[in-house]
């Protein structure tokens, strides 16, 4: 997916520009949470255009481009595939760039109808009747996942991108991770319908640490296309949630069409629920 | 833990238990054991008796873990908890290293850990068989792991021994327990009124000095025999290991390994429970100005996409490799290449599988058919 990396010239620093699409500004806001190094950062990078940040907006083009938000409206398409031209590396950061966010749920309904129910002028709206990730309209180099975005995992993109590193995060499940912290399976000593065994790791397993269910905010383990045969076995974890702990069908598609419930493996598998469904309300 | 010791037993009265945590902690030992936490067992701090989990006991099936309320005033009725011995032994994650650049070189500097001494109480046959198979491939040969090395020089570990067997347990098969017969510097057999005390090395019969214990008489060690007996018998899974490794390698196109990948979640989750696991990956975790980096381990997995991956490739995509790579090690592979089984027959990967895989039953049909399309 990644270009490999080239070193930035001795005494240049790169060029750094935040930009957004749909979405609420969360993984910009983690950007800003990097309190102990955002002195660092101001060292080794130049941040030319991060409005959320600063006043001060430079033109591009830029070495490091982070995209953050879904295409939602007709004119993001064009802005940015300019962002696109002026920037050397494009990085979607979080679940809306990276897989549409929470807001593609409206590509399973009627875009329409859902603006003449909710708004008394509905004329004032100006949507695209879908929300998709960044990587359905131009290449993206790298993507950063996470609803938000884990600040140590964007540091780390940031590392190594400065030390001419091509930058890799790890993509298998939350599971080995909460076992590194010795942390106590929720699904199988509470029942509870985590999603960690098919949810890419990068969170620190946060919620299990709180005795709750992971819901998936990082995406599908080992990326959001499953090969044959390949992680992650969505179907076999959906199939246990409704034989063991008692899921009906349509708590299993909730369970996958969350945040993140666009990306192949997740929206697949709600569709095959979505039959099942169909299938209980005839008989 | 000196194989030359030999052992001697006492009677210790249950109102005597909390001088064993006494004698222990003079002899400046943190003393850990089995402890409620997050609706499970845990390695936990043990500060006074009132810290066992006293009045309840563990109900365990494939894929599923309960606690459940009892009368019981026994201080050991859980049979294992969400953990095994491991993670006192091998860090999930530890610092190997720092690495901090110079004007024209590098300097490393090795973080090797100080830990203080340990007591472990409640450690059973299986956890101590795990214990073994780690400190052969840890310890073994020249090149031995000095961080494994120096948490493990600081036990000292009580055995109790099992009178009870879950659902998931096949200790029995694999010649491991329920009895624990080495590797303990104390072992315990808890009975109704008093514990039974084995010592196992010169440490653990120094310890029991301390303990006031009285003689035990023979017709009550030939009773505890028959406890332990009976629960070994009690346990309904198994492994036949008559066949292994042979059978497993000529396993390797059975469809079973299809049938199974269909439900295997590659989650990582028996192999991060499993007491002999050893798979790790190290990384590097450099500063933003690359002046300064640490090098960590960390606890990784055959599961894991990453570690079926050479240059270019990676040996292993499927859920189907990773399991077969998993098992065939696990139960035949590691006995010629340690000269041991890699499985104590503990059970936690039937429990902690979120899905409730059963090796035990894999093995059977993998064989099985071998032997049905072999005749």
């Amino acid at each position: 997916m990644a270009r490999p990396a080239r070193s930035f010239r001795q005494g240049t620093k790169p060029r750094l520009a935040v930009m957004k699409f749909a979405s609420c500004d969360g993984c910009q806001l983690s950007i800003l949470n990097m309190e102990d190094e955002l002195l660092s950062l101001g060292t080794v990078l130049d941040i030319a255009y991060f409005p959320e940040a600063s006043s001060r907006r430079l033109a591009g083009p830029y070495d490091i481009t982070f995209v953050e938000g879904s295409i939602s409206m007709p004119e993001d398409v064009q802005r940015l595939a300019d962002i696109r031209q002026r920037t050397t590396w494009l990085i979607t950061i979080g679940a809306c760039a990276t897989a549409g966010g929470i807001q593609a749920l409206r590509n399973w309904a009627d875009a329409e109808e859902w603006k003449r129910a909710i708004y008394p002028h509905p004329d004032y709206i100006r949507s695209l009747s879908t929300s998709t990730p960044i990587s359905e309209h131009v290449k993206v180099d790298f993507e950063v996942w996470g609803c938000p975005i884990d600040k140590r995992q964007l540091l780390r993109v940031l590392t190594d991108i400065i030390g001419g590193v091509r930058p890799r995060l790890p993509h298998h499940s939350v599971c080995l991770e909460c076992k590194r912290q010795r942390q106590v399976c929720v699904l199988v000593a509470k029942g509870e319908p985590c999603l960690g065994p098919v949810t890419q790791t990068g969170c620190g397993a946060i919620c299990p640490g709180m005795a709750r269910a992971c819901y998936g905010c990082f995406g599908p383990a080992e990326g959001p296309v499953a090969a044959p045969g390949a992680p992650p076995n969505t179907h076999a974890l959906a199939q246990q949630f409704h034989r063991s702990l008692g899921l009906i069908p349509v708590e299993v598609i909730r369970r996958f069409r969350g945040i993140n419930g666009y990306l192949q493996p997740f929206r697949e598998e709600s569709h095959a629920w979505e039959s099942t469904e169909d299938t209980h309300n005839q008989g | 833990m000196n194989p030359s010791h030999t052992a001697s037993w006492g009677i210790l009265n249950r109102r005597d238990f909390p001088r064993l945590l006494d004698a222990l902690r003079t002899q400046g030992y943190r003393i850990i054991g089995p402890t409620l936490q997050d609706g499970a067992v845990k390695w936990g701090d043990i500060a006074t008796v009132d810290d066992f989990p006293v009045g309840w006991r563990d109900h365990q099936s494939p894929g599923h873990y309960r606690l459940e309320r009892t009368e019981s005033f026994r201080y050991f009725d859980i049979v294992h908890g969400a953990e095994s011995f491991k993670p006192l032994t091998f860090a999930p994650r530890e610092t190997l290293l720092v690495l901090e650049r110079t004007h024209k070189t590098f300097v490393a500097t090795p973080i090797l850990p100080d830990p203080e001494p340990l007591a472990v109480l409640g450690v059973r046959a299986c956890d101590l068989a795990g214990l073994a198979i780690q400190d052969r491939i840890f310890l073994h040969g020249p090149y031995a792991d000095p961080y494994y090395r120096a948490r493990r020089d600081r036990l000292f570990i009580i055995a109790v021994q099992c009178t009870r067997a879950l659902d998931t347990c096949f200790c029995a098969s694999m010649g491991t327990g329920p009895q624990a017969t080495a590797g303990f510097d104390l072992a315990l057999i808890e009975g109704d009124a008093d514990f039974v005390v084995q010592t196992g090395s010169e440490e653990g019969a120094r310890l029991a000095q301390h303990l006031s214990l009285h003689p035990v008489p023979p017709e009550r060690l030939r009773q505890e025999e028959i406890r332990m007996a009976a629960c070994a018998a009690s346990q309904t899974r198994s492994i036949d290991q008559s066949a292994l490794p042979r059978a497993l390698y000529d396993a390797h196109d059975h469809e079973r390994w299809d049938d199974v990948a269909r439900r295997c979640l590659a989650c990582t989750n028996c192999t991060m429970v499993c007491p002999t696991c050893f798979c790790h990956g190290v990384e590097e975790q450099p500063d933003l100005m690359w002046t300064r980096s640490e090098r960590a381990r960390v606890w990784d997995s055959c599961f894991t996409p990453d570690h079926g991956y050479i240059h270019g490739k990676n040996l292993r995509p499927t859920i189907k490799d990773r399991y077969r790579m998993w098992l065939t090690h696990k139960l035949a592979a590691w006995i010629d290449q340690f000269g041991m089984s890699g499985c104590v027959g503990c059970g936690r990967c039937l429990t902690w599988c979120p899905v409730g895989i059963d090796l035990t039953e894999e093995i059977k049909e993998l064989i099985r058919s071998r032997q049905a399309s072999g005749s």
